[in-house]
């Protein structure tokens, strides 16, 4: 089970992708769980032959459990699929992530339980039915619960596995929300810088690059947005990586959390891969797929680990300014406000220009606020030069 | 297309951008995106979905005339017969 975001503990296996010797290879899809954060799809991480399903349908674990095993082509040993995941995912930089309550203790996990007698795959499938293994009577050695009991049981209450509830929780996301902020609010020494930037130049290149586009190909400011905020990044890497166990690292590439609000509540905040390098059509489609998915379902695993930085937009109806609270262990927040029009001072005159309040939330362990500067001001820069973007 | 099919469509092609969005509470002043809560990345596909049911051109300048029920349909109507 990989953790898919800074304080999941647990997630619920609700499908199977793959079934026992099937061949998979890095980046299929194998399997969906149910998180805090919606139904994510969890892809493997190398290439080879499914020789093992360990977790069931309806089954919650939690994070670092083995869900199956691959054996590589040719390979005599299995690999674990969990383990392959596990080396894309960051290690959870809080001590408290390693709790022993973690660890794979599910089948003592309930007193009462605990004192029948049960065979393992038994109250596996017990789990997976939802079924209370207090009422059904076992068959086995000293009224041993074995897996025919349970599924005797299962048959007479005419339950074939329920259907394991998929989608958003919302309430649930707000746990894992709260739990991720106050651990960012608890540990990380926040500074914030803000910038106001005049668009004019930046807007009215983006009527002309979208004048005589299909309304599919057309770009949103948005777009502009990310772009120079992760290009800016190069600049200074120092706000682009994690904060673990005591020590920075700055990441490898900008690959850009895009904070999606979902309607009715909740936000995620997906990566958008290599931010720095693709083209703006490309950012677009991105942006557009990754938009879609949070909101109806669909989401990777990969998609939830891999962002090394969090740009939030509020977009034409948020606020006029945004100031983020970080996504540990991730250490800088950029935020964009709403675009509104107001005074602005061009060449000695006062003109109405479109105008857009950037911020800058940092972490203090890593970087001060002059570096801080620095990188608002190229993001500035990079917007009064659009057609570079 | 009428004036009651357009508003169909407007607003079918909403609850399929925004599933959980009623239509029944649309009125035709009303500022759609505060209506059923779009951003600016739901109201481009909805431009898109417009454009690609109907055929009608809408550039990005005119964007601000599909705000509400009522303008929107003036306009693809005006935009249909031109």
């Amino acid at each position: 089970m990989p953790a898919l975001g800074a304080d999941m503990e647990a997630g619920t296996l609700v499908e199977w992708c793959v079934k026992l010797g099937d061949h998979v290879k890095s980046g299929d899809v194998i399997a969906v769980v149910e998180t805090q954060k919606g139904a994510i799809e969890v892809e493997i991480f190398a290439d080879g032959v499914v020789s093992n399903i360990l977790v069931p349908v309806g089954e919650r674990v939690p994070v670092g459990t083995v869900l199956a095993r691959i054996g590589g082509a040719g390979a005599a040993e299995a690999t674990s699929a969990a383990e392959t995941l596990a080396v894309a995912a960051r290690t959870p930089p809080s001590p408290a992530r390693a709790a022993p309550e973690f660890r794979r203790a599910q089948p003592s996990a309930a007193p009462q339980a605990s004192r029948l007698k049960v065979t393992p795959v038994a109250r596996r499938r017990a789990a997976a039915f939802r079924l209370d293994l207090a009422g059904i009577r076992g068959s086995g050695v000293e009224g041993a619960i074995r897996l025919a009991d349970v599924e005797a049981a299962a048959s007479k209450a005419s339950t074939a596995p329920p259907a394991v509830k998929r989608g958003l929780d919302l309430s649930e996301m707000r746990k894992a929300i709260a739990a991720a902020m106050s651990r960012s609010k608890r540990e990380i020494p926040h500074y914030y810088l803000s910038e106001t930037v005049d668009l004019h130049a930046a807007l009215a290149w983006l009527e002309r690059f979208n004048a005589e586009k299909e309304p599919i190909d057309r770009v949103l400011p948005a777009v502009l947005f990310l772009k120079a905020a992760a290009l800016a990044l190069r600049e200074q890497p120092k706000l682009n990586g994690f904060y673990e166990n005591g020590t920075f690292a700055a990441a490898e590439a900008v690959h850009v959390g895009w904070a999606v609000a979902l309607r009715g509540g909740g936000l995620i905040a997906p990566a958008i891969l290599n931010a720095d390098k693709k083209s703006l059509a490309e950012l677009m489609s991105s942006m557009r797929d990754l938009v879609e998915r949070a909101r109806r379902g669909g989401l990777r695993g990969s998609e939830l680990m891999s962002p090394t930085v969090t740009v939030t937009n509020v977009g034409d109806r948020g606020a006029e300014t945004v100031t983020g609270v970080i996504y540990p262990p991730q250490v800088a927040l950029v935020g964009f406000g709403r675009v509104v029009m107001r005074p602005w001072v061009v060449d000695e005159r006062i003109e109405s220009r479109p105008i857009v309040s950037i911020s800058l939330a940092a972490d203090h362990r890593v970087t001060d606020g002059h570096l801080g500067g620095l990188y608002l001001a190229a993001v500035a820069r990079l917007l009064q030069e659009p057609e570079r973007l | 297309m009428t004036d009651e099919e357009l508003r169909r469509l407007i607003l079918e092609l909403i609850c399929e951008i925004a599933p959980e969005a009623d239509p029944a509470i649309a009125r035709d002043q009303d500022d759609l995106r505060e209506t059923f809560d779009l951003d600016s990345m739901d109201f481009a596909n909805l431009v898109v979905a417009i454009h690609k049911r109907t055929n009608i051109d809408i550039p990005e300048a005119d964007y601000n005339k599909l705000f509400t029920l009522k303008s929107a349909v003036a306009y693809l109507l005006a935009k249909a017969k031109a």
